[in-house]
């Protein structure tokens, strides 16, 4: 009896989001790897949970990072692991509540039972102290990992208050990216767009064409990103971007309202816009199914 | 002949063209003072910006507009409207709790006979 992947089971179940290939040779094996199911995986994407956070558009602030751990125990399978594209917290003037907001943060974090939790962060964590307390409680703002046959790259837009990634940045991923198998895939992990989704409501990244150019030499890029508090898909030749919901309020869809300002909250339907995301991953096409999981009810 | 060089020197700040308008606006968290700004489609504008507090951007994505506001500093960047409409402008380096909402913008009109346009 054939053994189906995860993502064989979603689509036959009809719980699948939709599968984008990824790169230039969609469909094609990969070279160098070899074949088998077990190389499918999934990890699942959190973003924007403004821990912190007090005001009108969500004055339910606090109970939407633990709905969302939640959500994640209750996977039927545990994913391989879950990263957070950054805005852990809510940005302070206050240094010592910025550690104690990141500090909380933390803790809700340390229920996932998940094999491992990656870290990165957003303007709002890290652009008023240069990354310092960001560094001091979770580590680097930028690294690299692999991962059953996927390169992962988080990269740093944030740190900088003009959040550029900066000439060390780009040769830093210039050179990373050296040492990636030929033709092996690559998913870059980011806070805001490294493309210009909308420049006047600052959902750019000022240098970030210089890091898609990087990338455009490999055939295999996928992007996700966090900031714009909402499902976005986008491609910029070859490359995928995706944007994920916040866990805090949603932002209004890019262009529809003279400005940036919050969807107005809905008292009857708290949670309304927010969720996270799994993405199953096939590194032999490669391609992901994405699957976008409300927090609450859509209806 | 020290009166002839006078003469000269006045004619030469005073005759011509006209000087340009001068657009001055405050940056300071979380606020551009004015906000909005009025302008004539080819008519040249100066605008100054001072910050009030610490940091800010004043960025103008439409117009290709964009210059660092710091403290001290009075930053300056001129425009020629060469098209007319609405122009967002905002703060585009990080400035706290309230940063996204720091924005304004620019409306270019096209010339009105005997018309001036003005910030408010």
């Amino acid at each position: 009896m054939a053994v189906r992947t995860r993502r064989e089971f979603l689509q036959i179940a009809g719980v699948g989001g939709v599968v984008f290939a990824s790169g230039l040779l969609g469909g094609c094996s990969t070279p160098g790897r070899p074949a088998g199911a077990q190389d499918d995986f999934y990890f699942v994407q959190l973003s924007d949970t403004h821990w912190g956070y007090k005001g009108p558009a969500n004055p339910e602030a606090t109970v939407e990072l633990p709905r969302a751990v939640e959500l994640v125990n209750a996977l039927p399978r545990a994913p391989d692991f879950v990263v957070f594209t950054g805005d852990l917290t809510h940005t302070t003037d206050d240094d010592q509540e910025r550690r104690r907001r990141m500090a909380q943060f933390r803790e809700h974090m340390g229920r996932l039972r998940v094999p491992t939790v990656r870290l990165m962060a957003g303007e709002h964590d890290a652009s008023l102290d240069r990354g310092a307390a960001f560094q001091e409680l979770f580590g680097p703002l930028r690294y690299a990992f692999d991962h059953k046959g996927v390169h992962f790259v988080v990269l740093d837009n944030v740190s900088h208050p003009k959040g550029i990634l900066g000439d060390a940045q780009i040769d830093w991923l210039s050179n990373d990216l050296k040492a990636v198998p030929a033709g092996a895939p690559i998913v870059v992990f980011t806070h805001r767009p490294l493309f210009d989704l909308k420049a006047d409501w600052d959902w750019t990244t000022a240098d970030g064409s210089r890091a898609i150019d990087v990338l455009h030499a490999y055939p295999h890029v996928t992007v996700f990103y966090g900031h714009i508090h909402q499902e976005h898909h986008h491609r910029t030749d070859h490359i995928e971007h995706h944007a994920a919901r916040s866990l805090v309020f949603p932002l209004p869809a890019p262009g529809s309202q003279p400005n940036r300002t919050p969807v107005p909250w809905d008292p009857s339907h708290p949670g309304r816009g927010l969720g996270l995301r799994d993405v199953d991953a096939d590194p032999r096409q490669p391609s992901y199914l994405l699957r976008e999981i409300p927090l609450a009810s859509e209806a | 002949m020290r009166m002839a060089a006078l003469a000269l020197a006045l004619l030469a700040a005073g005759g011509g063209e006209p000087p340009e308008r001068v657009v001055q606006m405050v940056a300071r968290r979380f606020t551009y003072t004015p906000d909005v700004i009025e302008l004539q489609l080819g008519v040249p504008v100066v605008i100054e910006l001072t910050s009030a507090d610490r940091d800010h951007g004043f960025s103008v994505p439409d117009l290709g507009l964009r210059i660092d506001v710091e403290p001290g500093k009075t930053a300056r960047v001129r425009l020629v409207p060469s098209k007319a409409g609405t122009f967002a402008f905002h703060c585009d380096v990080f400035c706290g709790s309230g940063h996204e909402e720091m924005g304004g913008r620019i409306v270019v009109s096209g010339p009105v006979p005997g018309g001036a346009a003005g910030a408010r």
